[in-house]
């Protein structure tokens, strides 16, 4: 991949809570329409990365660019760019229980992006249309089961229009019937090229739809490359030994 | 000594109503002040919090007759002469504020960090953020605990009879004060307290009830 095509670089970042180090030395680069799984066992420390990319951590040390903005640095002036670049989507959801769905999507494009309620409410149809929810636009959440509930959390973060999607363990809390529906939303996006860094349980997922694979262990990238050839051939005993337990 | 009758009764329901008034003046001035306190309770600013924890602590660990005594005759003797229902007004202000902040902050803490997070990735900004999302959740949570504590003003503007203002429980002194039958009297007293009381308990069981249950 050619290096000024990277949407997002990260580089030798480090991340530590009090004397923990939970990232060592991060970095790898995703290109621009590129499909990423992140992989890993509990506490090998891919969700605080997907954090620390989506700006939601400070960083110890290393650099984080997204869309050529630094990302994790205390008062980073980019900050607002980095918003409208990022999109995020987490594994409990997160939709605002008071509101209903069209106004959980509405929200930020009226209140961030200064649109008006009608081009908002448009713009809520659209995305609901494509994971396939058109019909619960005035649903309150408690209404919806946990599967409809994510796809409107990924409905929300497409209709700000961002770059890149981040994806944090977002079918963890689901069954594998709910589940199904909500990977092929995400399978959806990545044949609409859209830019998607997913951490992942979902073996099955990663090596379908995941042009990149990486592999973290112990704060560190421990294996990365195409899905496929990783998969194929192991080169550490981690690796190999994680594959194995998981499939 | 005179014989009681319908007309000392209706004093005291008169006065019953400046019992509403104050309980309204604290329970409107304490919602701003405690807002304001619950607010700067969850800045970000180590100043601001420490400032409200500080006035929390102040006022909690104070009587609130202290306070009305220094509102009242404190100011007085410094030539800032409060007519009685402005110093108790002032002093029920500040003691409700107090509580109001220290149980909204709680209510503010109670909404899911994860709410902060999701409408930080969507680029709201902290005011949108309080205004949008986190306030509105908070509100609901907040609801049972404050018609609660509205039962405690509305039994602590007792107080302010101590500093001559004529509410309920001063009236009822009075009105003794001529007729010498206490007991019919300060029943009458604690009767009219209940009747004020009472519906705010229950709203507060009510509306406890129906928070648990979801929305």
């Amino acid at each position: 991949m050619p290096e000024d095509d990277a949407v997002v670089r990260v580089q030798g970042v480090i991340k530590e809570f009090g004397p923990l180090r939970v990232l060592d030395g991060v970095g790898f680069e995703v290109a621009r329409g590129q499909t990423v799984a992140i992989v890993g066992r509990s506490g090998s420390g891919k969700s605080t990365l997907l954090r620390c990319i989506a700006g939601l951590e400070s960083i110890q040390g290393g650099n984080i660019e997204v869309c050529g903005n630094a990302v994790g640095r205390p008062g980073s002036a980019a900050r607002a760019q980095l918003r409208r670049d990022v999109g995020m989507v987490f594994q409990s959801y997160n939709l605002f229980p008071h509101l209903n769905v069209e106004r959980n999507i509405t929200l930020a494009l009226t209140l961030v992006k200064k649109e008006s309620k009608a081009a908002a409410r448009q713009k809520a149809a659209e995305v609901l249309r494509l994971v396939g929810l058109t019909d619960k636009l005035l649903a309150y959440p408690e209404q919806l089961s946990g599967g409809q509930q994510q796809r409107v959390a990924i409905a929300r973060s497409l209709a700000l229009s961002p770059q890149i999607m981040l994806f944090d363990e977002v079918t963890s809390a689901l069954d594998p019937e709910l589940t199904a529906e909500v990977l092929a939303v995400m399978e959806d996006l990545a044949r609409r090229g859209m830019t998607m860094i997913t951490v992942t349980h979902e073996m099955g997922f990663a090596r379908r739809v995941a042009s990149l694979l990486v592999f973290m262990h112990q704060g560190k990238v421990w294996e990365i490359g195409p899905t496929a050839e990783l998969f194929a051939n192991p080169k550490t005993a981690e690796f190999a030994q994680f594959i194995g337990s998981e499939l | 000594m005179n014989q009681l009758g319908t007309n000392h009764l209706l004093y005291l329901l008169v006065a019953a109503q400046w019992t509403v008034a104050l309980s309204l003046i604290a329970f409107v001035g304490g919602s701003v002040l405690g807002l304001a306190i619950a607010l700067m309770r969850v800045s970000k600013s180590g100043v601001v919090r420490a400032i409200a924890s500080g006035y929390i602590q102040l006022i909690q660990g104070t009587p609130l007759l202290i306070v009305l005594f220094l509102s009242y005759f404190g100011l007085g003797i410094i030539g800032l002469k409060l007519v009685p229902l402005v110093a108790a007004g002032i002093s029920l202000t500040l003691y409700a504020g107090a509580f109001l902040g220290e149980i909204w902050r709680g209510c503010i803490e109670a909404v899911p960090k994860t709410q902060w997070e999701a409408s930080d990735c969507l680029g709201l900004n902290r005011a949108q953020q309080y205004t949008y999302v986190i306030l509105p959740q908070a509100v609901k949570i907040a609801i049972p605990p404050t018609v609660g504590f509205m039962v405690q003003i509305v039994k602590n503007t007792s107080l302010a009879s101590v500093i001559g203002f004529v509410e309920l429980a001063r009236a009822g002194q009075i009105v003794n004060n001529s007729t010498f039958e206490p007991f019919v009297i300060f029943t009458c007293v604690a009767a009219i307290y209940f009747a004020l009381c009472y519906p705010l308990s229950v709203a507060s069981r009510t509306l406890e009830r129906r928070a648990n249950a979801g929305r």
